[in-house]
């Protein structure tokens, strides 16, 4: 691929089709016995979107290896039976729901972190966070797995970072300080080592409580915090837009 | 950014090449984790003249504001000469024993690399680079080279089919590539990575290396034959383009934009014999 950038300035990959040959990251998965977890929020009504989620998910998700689906809601018994492919699990886990929605977005961070302290850290080594609301048309494959992960948000690949959606206001902790920023990175597929991740949810969240106790909410609530810490902790690999888009572009 | 060249593998490894990279991110990485790179070099019988140069050179631009073990392993310390280091930059001295030929000095490297590890350097190092010591720096190498296992393309065939590396073609040997197969030819002149992989890489290399003289055969290139079997099996995390092993008696083509690191042009009669 030449008509893209394949390596980011620290020399992250950048994940693009045509970049890399499956067979070759599958052997090098296997080897090394690895288990990823996939986590999601169905909350309110995004139950509708779970089995669209899961049908998908099972088909292009890391097919051929186990997967671990965390599926929080606050609707247990609303989940249809959902058919899952033999290699993979379902836990489906209750949670409370919030009058606004930018609350339950912005609580995700921090249930993520603490479930990944008292239960995926011991279940697997890779754990991704995904929108329910997404479907998988292609394969998603291991080469997803490194140690932090962003994707590069699909609206913003093609604009110069200053009219990047950054949070600026330098009272919010998601500020980024004009100029600066290297992509703009979406909110809705990210992950890595569980380790990674827990880092990342854990600063992010402290980053939300710390605007709510100073009256302020960032532009894009959770995505901005996440942009501000993958300006400070690079990430070891970046998805290009192919593995996070939006159909109304 | 490069669009006339690879800058990453099939296995999602990036290659480095000057434009890839920017150093400033890297160092602001890289500088806070307080690492120290090891660096080993053999320099046995009449090699010891290269060692003032490598290390003046080396001092100048291998991985400068780190800290930075230089292991000489050499049959001949009193020959070694006294070069001035910067602060947080130590030499040590390995005597090791000299053998009877070029070539089993060349494969033996493995063997001794690999206990000195054990022994010594894994307790004093985090990254270790295995280096030919008949070579110049001649611009920057740094923390963009690190890397868990890191392989160097060999100068001669970066730009050549396949077909055409000469990788060790007998499969009676244990380093056997068949046709077809292959990423790369790397150089046996540079490797390295984290400490406890350059364990795993010489020691694997060393049985591969002890199994071809029990059967009687030596690879066509000794143990950098070995050194690609390996890392065709073991892919490397990083792969440094030809600007990190370059060759004096090469003439620089327009992809190799930067001669970091180049061995140096001499008689190989004379100092073989």
């Amino acid at each position: 691929r030449r008509d893209v950038l394949v390596l980011t300035p620290w020399l992250a990959p950048i994940v693009w089709e045509g970049t890399f040959n499956r067979d070759i990251l599958n052997a090098q998965y296997m080897q090394k016995n690895l288990v990823t977890g996939v986590a999601t929020f169905a909350v309110k009504k995004y139950w509708f979107f779970v089995q669209g989620f899961m049908s998908s998910a099972n088909k292009y998700f890391l097919a051929g290896h186990q997967v671990n689906f965390y599926l929080f809601t606050d609707n247990p018994d609303h989940i249809s039976h959902l058919q899952m492919a033999p290699e993979n699990n379902l836990f489906v886990i209750p949670v409370q729901n919030h009058s606004h929605w930018q609350d339950i977005s912005m609580s995700r961070m921090d249930i993520i972190r603490r479930y990944i302290h008292s239960q995926f850290q011991y279940e697997v080594d890779y754990l991704y966070y995904i929108d329910i609301d997404v479907q998988l048309f292609e394969h998603i494959g291991v080469e997803i797995i490194d140690a932090l992960v962003a994707t590069i948000s699909p609206w913003q690949y093609t604009t110069r970072r200053d009219s990047k959606p950054y949070e600026t206001r330098t009272e919010s902790q998601a500020a980024i300080p004009k100029g600066e920023g290297d992509f703009y990175y979406t909110a809705s597929f990210y992950g890595g080592s569980v380790a990674e991740v827990y880092k990342l949810t854990r600063a992010c969240f402290k980053g939300v409580m710390e605007d709510r106790e100073n009256g302020i909410e960032a532009r894009w609530h959770d995505e901005s915090h996440l942009n501000r810490y993958l300006l400070y902790h690079k990430p070891t690999r970046l998805l290009s837009p192919e593995y996070y888009w939006d159909e109304e572009l | 950014r490069r669009q006339d060249v690879l800058t990453i593998t099939p296995w999602l490894a990036p290659i480095i090449w000057e434009g890839t990279f920017n150093s400033e991110i890297l160092d602001g990485a890289y500088r806070p984790l307080n690492l120290t790179i090891g660096v080993t070099a053999f320099a046995i019988g009449k090699y010891t003249r290269f060692v003032g140069r490598f290390l003046e050179s080396a001092e100048k631009h291998f991985m400068k504001g780190y800290r930075v073990n230089y292991y000489i392993f050499t049959d001949n310390p009193e020959t070694i000469p006294n070069v001035q280091l910067q602060p947080g930059r130590r030499f040590v001295i390995v005597p090791i024993k000299k053998y009877p030929s070029w070539q089993a000095i060349s494969m033996r490297r493995m063997e001794a690399i690999n206990k000195h590890i054990a022994e010594t350097s894994h307790q004093e190092v985090d990254y270790l680079f295995c280096l030919d010591i008949d070579m110049v720096f001649y611009n920057s190498w740094g923390p963009e080279t690190l890397g868990d296992t890191v392989a160097a393309i060999h100068p001669g065939y970066f730009n050549v089919p396949r077909s055409q590396f000469p990788y060790e073609r007998r499969s009676s040997s244990a380093a056997y590539i068949p046709d077809g197969e292959g990423d790369f030819y790397y150089g046996g002149a540079v490797f390295g990575g984290l400490v406890k992989k350059v364990y795993e890489f010489t020691r694997t290399c060393h049985m591969t290396i002890l199994t071809d003289k029990a059967n009687e055969i030596m690879a066509a290139w000794q143990e950098e034959s070995h050194l690609n079997r390996y890392f065709l099996s073991h892919k490397p995390s990083k792969v440094l383009s030809p600007e990190y092993l370059w060759d004096d008696r090469k003439p620089k083509p327009p992809e190799i934009h930067l001669i970091r690191f180049s061995k140096v042009d001499k008689n190989y009669k004379e100092i073989r014999d």
